[in-house]
């Protein structure tokens, strides 16, 4: 498989519907919003599908690679490769770490031929949550919340990595009650870039802020992303914009895409029942 | 009137070093002013570039033609430039090769010299911009003026291009007024648009009349035919290139292609993807000094072939791809840091996403190690990339070549400028973390467990942000949990 050359419509052809799937849950899910991949597994779940979670599932060495510490990105990557034993799908609740396993890892395996050619069979079969849910699974469920207009702000790598800019806004819109609020300079970086956001805090916050008021100015009444990154990274933007200002309700309040769908859909989010 | 020239001698609009990018872009992203101009001048050209491609199909297959037609050139590029340098000898063209823009400027001080020449009239050429030409030649006294209206503006500013193809896009129709009045005798202050390009264009019609050289740059350099192309949209590059007696180009040696018909497809996705333009106004294509027949043209043309750190980019595999550039700008009108920077915030002749990936070439790492960590790798630069150059791609590898510990016959002048073994270990130990399960799990149990001790300042992040705190339980935990 080659690299995507960015802007290209690279078309995809999807499995059939599988009776299992591996759910890598990346590190940040893990440590940081695991709603989200739980609300995943549970959507997953509702659908028939059998879902395992590889115990020994880490990181996808994206952190080391971006930054340019590629036999960093190397040693974790590897230590990856044994987790997909089976054949089935490997989904992720990530386009950016979706993103490095489809077209990175094959690049920091590149040393090793027959390292190289175990991540290149682990990346043809690797779909980001979203991806899969709509065109493996066709996901088409009621939607039973009231009305509400939500915003939604696809990740780079989402767009321009995996391609999938338009399956949100699709899961978004079989959702009846749900009305989406484009924004201005929707295909625009939140700012994250993961390192990138601390090594360089003044143009970061500058893009972060702009991405707050696009979004805030739709007068939507919360944000959904399928990247728990440029979440955390709005979120708590807009947080800390709400503290200074005094204000005690949270003004631009987010969630992953698969707590949504879940909760509007007749599920219960993990989080909710707290 | 003083020429511009005279104005800015003795006062180098050579930038600071790069070293100092962090500083200019904390001032440039608090200046409102130019942010608010940076982001309606880059929606402007975003919006004329997307009306140039209403097809989607017809943009993938135009740009995947480019990107061939430029790694098929640059694969050939030794014998390209020897038949380039054989058919330009040909058609009467005297062909100069420089290594340095030391060497660059000699070779065209010398041609000046010879012809006691006291004014050079320029058509716009970013690689003039890279070897400080004006500069060097006002050194050594000879006045050399921008003709094209952005980089006039620039030149009376003593500034340099923000943008390589809209070199005054920082600049307001007040501030010109005011530079005009200021430095044109005879000038009152209007900021009437039509008004100021008429002001220009009078005072640079004189200046034509009485020049003794003129410079141009080249966008595409014909092999097969020794034919030099130069796409522009002010005609002041038919005026410099026709009107003096001598005409010098000056171009990188990467601008070369085998044959005609590969400049067409090239000069289309140029100007669709710079300035949203079907085809420029002008489009010149010269192919030598004046003949006997001829009534008008230079008496002499020269080509000077910059490396200039080219070769360098050229021997990487990898790396070569820096050099498919047709340097139409689409890469920063696209960029949302550009955006918020505007081009001098980068401190180097070429700003922007290309900027950072050709300027550690020309500069070496030491002084520009930084630009390349200057990105959220968001990917626009490479989607909108006419010849398809993956921008992050090489982004990281830069990054590479600086965090890696210095090692002999590194590909770069600059290896190893970033590295520090503290910045190393901490990611060895990263990855070694990361790349054991067990160790992994009791690190995130430990995290979350006692996450009620977590720093709230975390460098950069919390610079904006309210601190990052580890969720009390982890998926993992929650997924056994369930089971």
């Amino acid at each position: 498989m080659s690299s995507p050359s960015h802007g290209a419509n690279t078309p995809r052809t999807y499995p059939s519907r599988p009776q299992a799937v591996y759910f890598y849950g990346t590190c940040l899910v893990d440590m940081f919003v695991p709603e989200a991949g739980m609300d995943a597994i549970t959507l997953l779940e509702r659908e028939g599908i059998r879902v395992i979670f590889p115990d020994n599932q880490t990181c996808c060495g994206q952190p080391a690679f971006t930054s340019g510490f590629p036999d960093e990105a190397r040693r974790v990557v590897e230590a990856q490769l044994d987790l997909f034993p089976g054949n089935h799908p490997i989904v992720v609740p990530s386009g950016s770490c979706a993103g490095m396993i489809r077209w990175h890892w094959e690049k920091v395996c590149a040393g090793d031929p027959a390292l190289k050619a175990r991540a290149e069979a682990i990346s043809a079969r690797t779909y980001e949550l979203a991806e899969f849910l709509l065109h493996v699974l066709g996901f088409n469920r009621k939607d039973e919340g009231p009305a509400t207009t939500v915003t939604l702000h696809t990740s780079c790598s989402a767009r321009r990595e995996m391609g999938t800019h338009l399956v949100g806004r699709e899961l978004l819109a079989r959702l009846g009650n749900v009305t989406l609020a484009h924004h201005d300079h929707e295909s625009e970086c939140c700012g994250f870039g993961g390192t990138f956001s601390l090594k360089h805090p003044d143009v970061s916050t500058a893009m972060v802020s702009d991405k707050v008021a696009s979004l805030k100015a739709t007068g939507a009444s919360q944000l959904v992303t399928a990247d728990c990154g440029c979440m955390l990274n709005i979120t708590q933007r807009a947080a800390r914009e709400d503290q200074d200002a005094g204000r005690a309700c949270a003004s631009l309040p987010g969630e992953h895409l698969a707590t949504f769908l879940l909760r509007r859909t007749g599920g219960s989010p993990c989080g909710d029942q707290k | 009137m003083s020429s511009p020239a005279q104005q800015s001698a003795g006062k180098p609009v050579a930038f600071v070093s790069a070293q100092a990018l962090r500083a200019r872009m904390h001032d440039a992203v608090n200046d409102p002013h130019l942010r608010q101009s940076f982001r309606g001048a880059m929606d402007f050209l975003m919006a004329k570039r997307a009306a140039q491609f209403p097809d989607q199909g017809e943009l993938d297959s135009l740009r995947s033609l480019s990107e061939s037609i430029r790694q098929y050139s640059l694969s050939k590029l030794p014998d390209l430039l020897e038949q380039l340098e054989a058919n330009l000898t040909r058609n009467g063209v005297q062909v100069h090769w420089a290594e340095t823009p030391e060497e660059a400027n000699a070779i065209m001080l010398g041609i000046a010299q010879r012809h006691a020449a006291r004014l050079i009239v320029k058509g716009k050429s970013m690689v003039s911009e890279e070897i400080e030409f004006n500069h060097a030649m006002e050194a050594a006294g000879v006045g050399a003026l921008e003709s094209d209206m952005g980089e006039y503006i620039v030149q009376l500013a003593g500034e340099k291009p923000s943008h390589i193809i809209m070199p005054a896009i920082h600049q307001t129709k007040q501030q010109i007024a005011k530079l005009f009045a200021e430095h044109i005798p005879g000038v009152d202050y209007t900021d009437n648009v039509d008004a100021l390009i008429q002001i220009g264009r009078r005072v640079l019609r004189e200046k034509f009349e009485v020049a003794d050289i003129g410079l141009s740059g080249v966008n595409f350099a014909v092999a097969e035919t020794g034919t030099l192309c130069l796409v522009e949209n002010e005609g002041n590059g038919r005026m410099c290139t026709t009107v003096p007696k001598v005409h010098i180009a000056i171009t990188g040696i990467e601008k070369v292609v085998e044959k005609l018909e590969h400049v067409a497809p090239l000069f289309s996705i140029l100007t669709r993807s710079a300035t949203g333009q079907a085809v420029s106004t002008y489009f010149n294509m010269i192919s030598g000094p004046r003949r006997g027949e001829d009534k008008d043209g230079p008496e002499e043309v020269h080509l000077v072939l910059l490396d200039n750190g080219r070769s360098q980019a050229y021997a990487d595999e990898q790396l070569r791809k820096t050099l498919q550039c047709i340097r139409c700008g689409a890469c920063m009108n696209h960029c949302p840091v550009y955006t918020r920077i505007g081009g001098h915030a980068y401190g180097t002749t070429y700003p922007g996403p290309i900027g950072k990936i050709i300027s550690p070439h020309m500069m070496g790492l030491e002084q520009t190690h930084l630009l390349p960590t200057a990105s959220s790798l968001c990917g626009a630069c490479g989607e909108v990339c006419p010849v398809k150059i993956p921008i992050p791609e090489l982004l990281i590898r830069l990054r590479g070549e600086a965090n890696s510990a210095p090692h002999a016959n590194p590909a770069m002048v600059g290896q190893g400028a970033a590295y520090d073994p503290k910045i190393s270990l901490l990611w060895k130990l990263w990855a070694r973390l990361y790349a054991r399960p067990a160790t992994y799990r009791a690190f995130t149990w430990l995290a979350t467990r006692f996450r009620a001790l977590t720093p709230t300042q975390q460098s950069g992040w919390t610079a904006a942000r309210t601190p990052l705190k580890p969720a009390s339980r982890r998926l993992r935990d929650m997924v056994k949990d369930r089971r």
